[in-house]
């Protein structure tokens, strides 16, 4: 599995109920019911992806994250996970307190953008950033928010996010192997991840 | 639905199937329908494909489409032309795998193949019923089943699955019947039948009622009303059909001429000759009654209002089965927002629910036609369900 959805599953107990926004093909959520016994629901927009998650025998929703997610009751899930789509979303803080309305809490994870080596491309080649994490050039990028984990925790103390939970890692894009940065993670780690509780 | 039946690219089939019959109902008892009238004795024309497993736990539940049967796969004879009307999703090795799974399938009570409806015999008169068959509503029908499921055994549906009216037949089983329903598949239904689908369904029907040999609905001892329940059919196919598709098969083009014909009597353009052949073809094999009696029981399908007092977030409270719901993205008939809305109101009950519309460019139609997206679907989530049915009687033992 995906270094990065290893984390996130760590963190998921056992038999929880477990919401994931931008499923993709279902990975995380196969590896949770197969591994956790999770019950799980993804969204997915892409319909070629819904179709091969409800393939495996998960249950998928096709549709938009930020519409999908206001029609479940208060409290409905455990956990309510956001990985590597944050930078795609047009109204985050909105997102984030929906996440925290139905779910108990909220797992996000994004590409760091404040990576040694993204610094390295505006600093010396004078460019906007292409990486492996990020790999669009300006003009055809999905990637509408530029986030870094220092900008992220700025973020959650002014919307009242509480972060229980923070880990940097460092991993090659979509790679089975990585580690945790413990070190200057601004600067050394490709992805953030959090667990954010409502206050109170 | 239309009649699209496609042979399977593999060659694998149940094979030889035979068209069995289920009688309930008979005097003394009877079934009240839910309009207030009783009908009996009730029989219901069904086939089943595959063996029901020592728990009675593998049962699949297959509801037909407006002028579907219980015909759903296999061939009853060598000399068949075509298999079943849903022959690519059901048999060995198929999503609907009859190697796994025990597959029923009936003709819906108003229907006329098999089952009783407005062309069977009425025991008070010695003569057809006519309109004097009472007006059945998808709760009716789906009642009827239920007592052909427990004749077979079944205590527990390992799944209901059904498109269009069958769709609507699938919800119905899930709230009404929340204990016997592990999973359903509704495809291109609505929860509601829409002002649109209503319309459609009175004009095919006016159609009928205006052929003279119609006759009141008492027809059965001279000819059919063959042009009315034609027509009818022919507005039924255009609902079928998308825009798109009817340009891509048909666009402008004639029939077997090379010019227009300036007369009425000719079909110029090949979507009339093709609507006249679906038509003619129709007449043959389908009565002008049961029409009516169908799309009424159709038009009246309003699952908010008989189960939820008008919400249908009330209505899904009641059902406890998984759903896997699927709309296609150019059926024009029951259309996407009308699939959006019921698994809103799964979600909001908390129920387990699975939604995807497929791109397709086959109008209503497409729930029929092959799909490997739908195939894939269909046997993961039925998979899945029986996974959960041997870990509950593993746990039961």
């Amino acid at each position: 599995m995906r270094y990065d959805l290893s984390v996130i599953a760590s963190w998921i107990e056992p038999g929880s109920k477990v919401l994931d926004l931008g499923c993709g093909s279902g990975d995380l959520l196969h590896i949770l019911s197969v591994d956790k016994d999770v019950r799980g629901t993804g969204i997915e927009a892409e319909e070629g992806k819904v179709t091969r998650g409800i393939e495996k025998g998960l249950s998928v929703l096709h549709g938009d994250i930020n519409e999908e997610v206001r029609d479940y009751a208060d409290g409905s899930f455990d956990y309510v996970i956001l990985s590597q789509t944050l930078q795609q979303v047009y109204d985050p803080a909105s997102l984030i307190r929906e996440m925290l309305r139905v779910g108990k809490c909220g797992i996000v994870s994004f590409p760091n953008f404040a990576y040694y080596r993204i610094r390295g491309q505006l600093l010396f080649r004078g460019r906007a950033p292409v990486s492996r994490e990020l790999p669009y050039e300006w003009y055809d990028t999905p990637n509408i928010r530029v986030i870094t984990i220092r900008d992220f925790r700025r973020f959650c103390r002014k919307e009242g996010f509480v972060i229980a939970r923070e880990t940097a890692i460092s991993t090659p894009h979509h790679h089975e192997k990585g580690m945790v940065v413990k070190f200057f993670p601004n600067l050394l780690a490709t992805y953030g991840m959090f667990l954010l509780r409502r206050r109170g | 639905m239309s009649e699209y039946v496609e042979h399977d690219q593999t060659g694998n089939s149940v094979g030889r199937v035979e068209k069995r019959f289920f009688t309930f109902a008979a005097p003394p008892g009877v079934l009240t329908v839910e309009s207030g009238r009783t009908l009996g004795p009730v029989t219901l024309a069904y086939e089943t494909y595959g063996r029901l497993d020592e728990t009675a736990s593998n049962a699949v539940l297959v509801l037909h489409a407006l002028t579907g049967d219980s015909h759903a796969a296999g061939y009853y004879d060598k000399a068949d032309s075509k298999p079943g009307w849903w022959d690519i999703m059901i048999g060995p090795g198929k999503p609907i795998d009859t190697d796994r799974y025990f597959v029923v399938c009936s003709n819906v009570i108003g229907g006329c193949m098999g089952s009783t409806g407005p062309s069977s015999v009425d025991p008070a008169t010695g003569r057809p019923f006519g309109l004097n068959f009472p007006v059945i509503t998808i709760g009716d029908m789906v009642r009827a089943q239920k007592r052909l499921v427990e004749h077979l055994g079944i205590k527990k549906l390992l799944c209901a699955i059904g498109g269009s009216m069958g769709g609507m037949q699938v919800l119905e089983w899930a709230v009404r019947y929340p204990d016997m329903v592990r999973a359903a598949v509704p495809l291109a239904t609505t929860t509601k039948h829409s002002a649109l689908g209503i319309a459609f369904n009175e004009v095919a029907r006016q159609a009928i009622m205006a052929d003279p040999k119609w006759n009141c609905g008492d027809y059965y001892d001279g000819e059919k009303p063959g042009h009315g329940l034609a027509v009818a059919r022919m507005i039924g196919h255009i609902t079928y059909l998308s825009d798109e598709s009817m340009r891509q098969k048909f666009d402008r083009r004639l029939q077997d001429r090379c010019e227009i014909s300036f007369n009425f009597e000719e079909a110029d353009f090949q979507v009339e000759s093709y609507l006249r052949y679906q038509g003619q073809k129709f007449v043959d094999r389908f009565d002008a009654n049961s029409f009516l009696y169908v799309t009424k029981a159709a038009d009246y399908f309003n699952l908010e209002a008989s189960h939820g007092g008008g919400s249908a977030v009330a209505a899904f409270a009641k059902a406890r089965c998984r759903f896997l719901v699927a709309s296609f993205s150019s059926d024009w008939l029951y259309p996407t927002y009308q699939s959006r809305a019921m698994v809103q109101a799964m979600k909001k009950n908390g129920l387990d629910v699975s939604f995807v519309e497929i791109e397709a460019k086959w109008g209503h139609d497409a729930f029929l036609l092959p799909n490997a997206r739908l195939s894939g679907m269909l046997e993961g989530f039925l998979d899945r369900a029986a996974g959960d049915a041997a870990r509950e009687a593993g746990h039961a033992l």
